[in-house]
Parts: C-alpha cells; sequence; structure tokens
C-alpha cells in the first residue's frame, strides 16, 4: 500500500474512497442535445427510467454547472466548435458520455460532413454504442461512469500521479485520426 | 363587485394552501412505473436487435461460411469478415463444407443494429440476441471479434475445429440430419486439443471453463493469424 500511495497518503485514501462514492450519486449531466439520441437521452428523466435514482435528473440548463456531458448525436463539423466550448465551459471534474454510433466514431455517416467520432475534439471516459441506445444502455452508461468515478485520485500527489499517468498515457496512445481498420 | 373573492366553506378555505400537498401525498399509493433498472431488468421484446451472435451446428462445427455478405450489407461498413479454405489434412475444419470465417469482427460503435446483416446470412450463422448492456471505456474494446461474438458451446457440442460427423456432408447439416457430435469427433478432439480433455462431458460447460479461446485470453485482435479457433 506505501508503495500504491506514495507520500503517506494512506488517510486521504480512506477519505477519497468515500468522497468518490458521494460523487458518483451527484453527476449533473447538460442540457444539450444534438440529434434523436437526445430524445432517449431525455427519456431517462421520465418516470420510466428515473435517473434520479442516481442523483442525475438534475439537467444543467449552464454548462458551468454541469459535470457530464453527454454527447447525443451526430457532431457535424460546424458544430463541433460548440461542443468543445461547451466542453470547456464545464468546471473540472467533468465527465463525457458519448452516446450512440453516431457520437462515437460516426455511425453510418461516414462522410466530409460528420465528425468521426466526437473524441477527436473532446476526451471521452465511456463510449455506449446504439442507434439509438435504449434509455436502459444509457443507464447503463451513467453506471459504468459511476464505476470510474468511485476509482478516481481526487486529492494531494495521487491526483498528480494520476494526472501524469493520464498524461503519459495519453502521449503515448494512436492519435484517432491515424487509426486504421474497424477502428478508422 | 366583479373581483370579489368566492369562498368555498371554512375547511375548504382552512385547507386550501396545503391541497397541493394532497396530491403529492396521493400519489405515494399509486403504482410505480419505475423500471428498478440495474437490479430488475425488464425482458426486451423477443425481436429486439441487440449484440450479434455467430451460431453452431449442433456438434459445434461453426455455421458461418465467410461469405462476407453481412459485411456488404452493413450500411455503416461495421463488419470485418475474413475467410479462409477449410483443410482436414491440417486439422483445421470449423465449418462443414469448404470455407469458414477465419477472421469475424463487428465494431459496435459503428454498428446501427439494423439487421440488415442478419437478413443477409444464407445460413443463419449471425443472429442477434436480446443482450444491450455495451457500453465500454475504450474504443478498441467495442470492437468484438468472433471468439466473443461465438455462441457459447450447448450441449453435445464440440469446440472446432473437428472433422465433419462421418459419412455426412454439407448438405445434411443445413437438413437437420446431424444432431450433436458422435464418439468419433469426441476422440477426435481429445487426441487433438488435449488442454479442453475434462470438459469432454456431454455438457457444454465444461469446456466453455476448459477453453482459454472460449475465455478471450488466447485471440486478440491484432493477432487472429494462427488462432486455434
Amino acid at each position: 500500500m506505501a508503495n500504491e500511495h506514495p507520500e503517506g497518503s494512506i488517510i486521504l485514501d480512506t477519505v477519497e474512497n468515500v468522497v468518490g462514492y458521494l460523487k458518483q450519486y451527484s453527476v449533473w449531466p447538460t442540457t444539450f442535445g444534438l440529434a434523436c439520441c437526445a430524445i432517449e437521452m431525455m427519456a431517462i428523466v421520465s418516470p420510466d427510467t428515473d435517473i434520479s435514482r442516481f442523483g442525475g435528473e438534475r439537467f444543467s440548463a449552464t454548462p458551468r454547472q454541469a459535470d457530464l456531458m453527454i454527447v447525443a448525436g451526430r457532431v457535424s463539423q460546424k458544430m463541433a466548435p460548440v461542443v468543445r466550448q461547451v466542453y470547456d465551459q464545464m468546471a473540472e471534474p467533468k465527465w463525457v458520455i458519448s452516446m450512440g454510433a453516431c457520437a462515437s466514431s460516426g455511425g453510418m455517416f461516414n462522410n466530409y460532413a460528420i465528425v468521426q467520432g466526437v473524441d477527436h475534439i473532446v476526451p471521452v471516459d465511456v463510449y455506449l454504442p446504439g442507434c439509438p441506445p435504449r434509455p436502459q444502455m444509457l443507464l447503463n452508461a451513467v453506471i459504468t461512469l459511476h464505476q470510474q468515478i468511485k476509482g478516481e485520485h481526487l486529492f494531494g500527489s495521487t491526483r498528480k500521479a494520476a494526472a501524469r499517468a493520464a498524461e503519459e498515457a495519453a502521449l503515448k496512445a494512436v492519435p484517432t485520426h491515424e487509426m486504421k481498420g474497424l477502428l478508422a | 363587485m366583479a373581483d370579489k373573492k368566492k369562498s368555498g366553506g371554512f375547511f375548504s378555505d382552512l385547507f386550501a394552501p396545503v391541497a397541493g400537498f394532497g396530491v403529492t401525498f396521493a400519489s405515494q399509493f399509486k403504482k410505480q412505473y419505475t423500471e428498478e433498472y440495474p437490479e430488475e431488468k425488464r425482458p426486451t421484446a423477443p425481436r429486439f436487435h441487440g449484440r450479434h451472435q455467430l451460431n453452431r451446428h449442433p456438434d459445434g462445427l461453426e455455421k458461418c461460411v465467410g461469405c462476407e455478405l453481412c459485411a456488404w450489407a452493413c450500411p455503416a461498413d461495421a463488419i470485418f469478415v475474413e475467410g479462409a479454405n477449410n483443410d482436414d489434412a491440417a486439422d483445421q475444419r470449423f465449418s462443414p463444407g469448404e470455407r469458414y470465417g477465419r477472421v469475424y469482427q463487428i465494431n459496435y460503435l459503428r454498428c446501427i443494429f439494423c439487421g440488415l446483416c442478419i437478413e443477409a446470412c444464407p445460413t443463419r450463422a449471425l443472429t442477434m440476441t436480446n443482450f444491450y448492456e455495451l457500453a465500454d471505456y475504450r474504443r478498441e474494446d467495442l470492437i468484438f471479434t468472433k471468439e466473443q461474438l461465438l455462441a457459447p458451446l450447448q450441449e453435445g457440442m464440440l469446440p472446432a475445429p473437428h472433422p465433419m460427423v462421418a459419412g455426412m456432408e454439407e448438405r445434411d447439416y443445413y437438413q437437420g440430419k446431424v444432431a450433436k457430435a458422435t464418439p468419433e469427433q469426441e476422440q477426435w478432439v481429445r487426441e487433438h486439443a488435449p488442454d479442453i480433455e475434462d470438459g469432454m462431458t456431454p455438457s457444454g460447460d465444461p469446456v466453455l471453463a476448459t477453453d482459454p479461446v472460449a475465455h478471450g485470453q488466447q485471440a486478440t485482435r491484432p493477432s487472429t493469424e494462427g488462432v486455434r479457433r
């Protein structure tokens, strides 16, 4: 444990777990939809599949009070700077769910007008297939994101180390536009 | 005196400010419509378009013949298939007939679950399940390979490769003349794939438990070359 968490952050480790547990149940999404996936995104606030059970029913009308950006729909080249601006306006910590085939990879719109995956412009945490995904699939993606949030390092040296590791991994990763085969 | 307030009686006036709470209170006793999703999952419609599955013949040989019709039908170019020849002499018999699908990949981030691929499939090798929980952290993880898509072994099935049932030809498989793996096939698999020897029981599950390919430990995306299955 001492090796895992340098500089004596054993106490912080427990605090991190508690805060992570609390934090995962207060993720506020942005009010932000681009296409048909947004209709299914609206459905998760409905009584049928109620996202307020996970503390996410408060869709924020301003990105400055939002934690989660659900990119719901195809991102056109013209919309890309807007999506990026919404992301930049959100306060840290922030997460992104790429909802549906079009947002995740361009889907069936492999053409000049559509960004081939929203991860070209913003870092994506959870990818969700489907066209559009049913509300339960989006709930599943939100729960998948909760698992990630729970395990995130939040304080002091562990946070710095995690950020450094993430940066190193990002520098090593193949850029999305250089991916080949089915990934292209 | 047109704006004179109408009085509705003593009790009506008394409870008027809190009358709205009555609606809230009464709704506690109404039926709940919320699906408690992760704990209780409502079943989908029977023909819901979910994750794909590559089916097998009753003796465990694969139904896919590597014809690539699914890849051609796909409007999103989400499927990649590479066929190869079955070779009895080299112990590489994966499907009855001439060809089998050596590489089979579906990119679930492109797939729009339209079902044109399963309509195109001439052998009913590709069908869709009702499974829909596909969210993942990485783009690469959502390209499903053949090992992930292949149907689990049912009772009486043996993992490919193994020879066809003796005396049967390809046509007989499609006419339903093959019911399950024969003792000769079991013997062949026991000789040629000793690592799954424990799984030679008639029930399919132990085979899965000891088969490294079925667990996805062996075959990963970059090195589909030279994979046993």
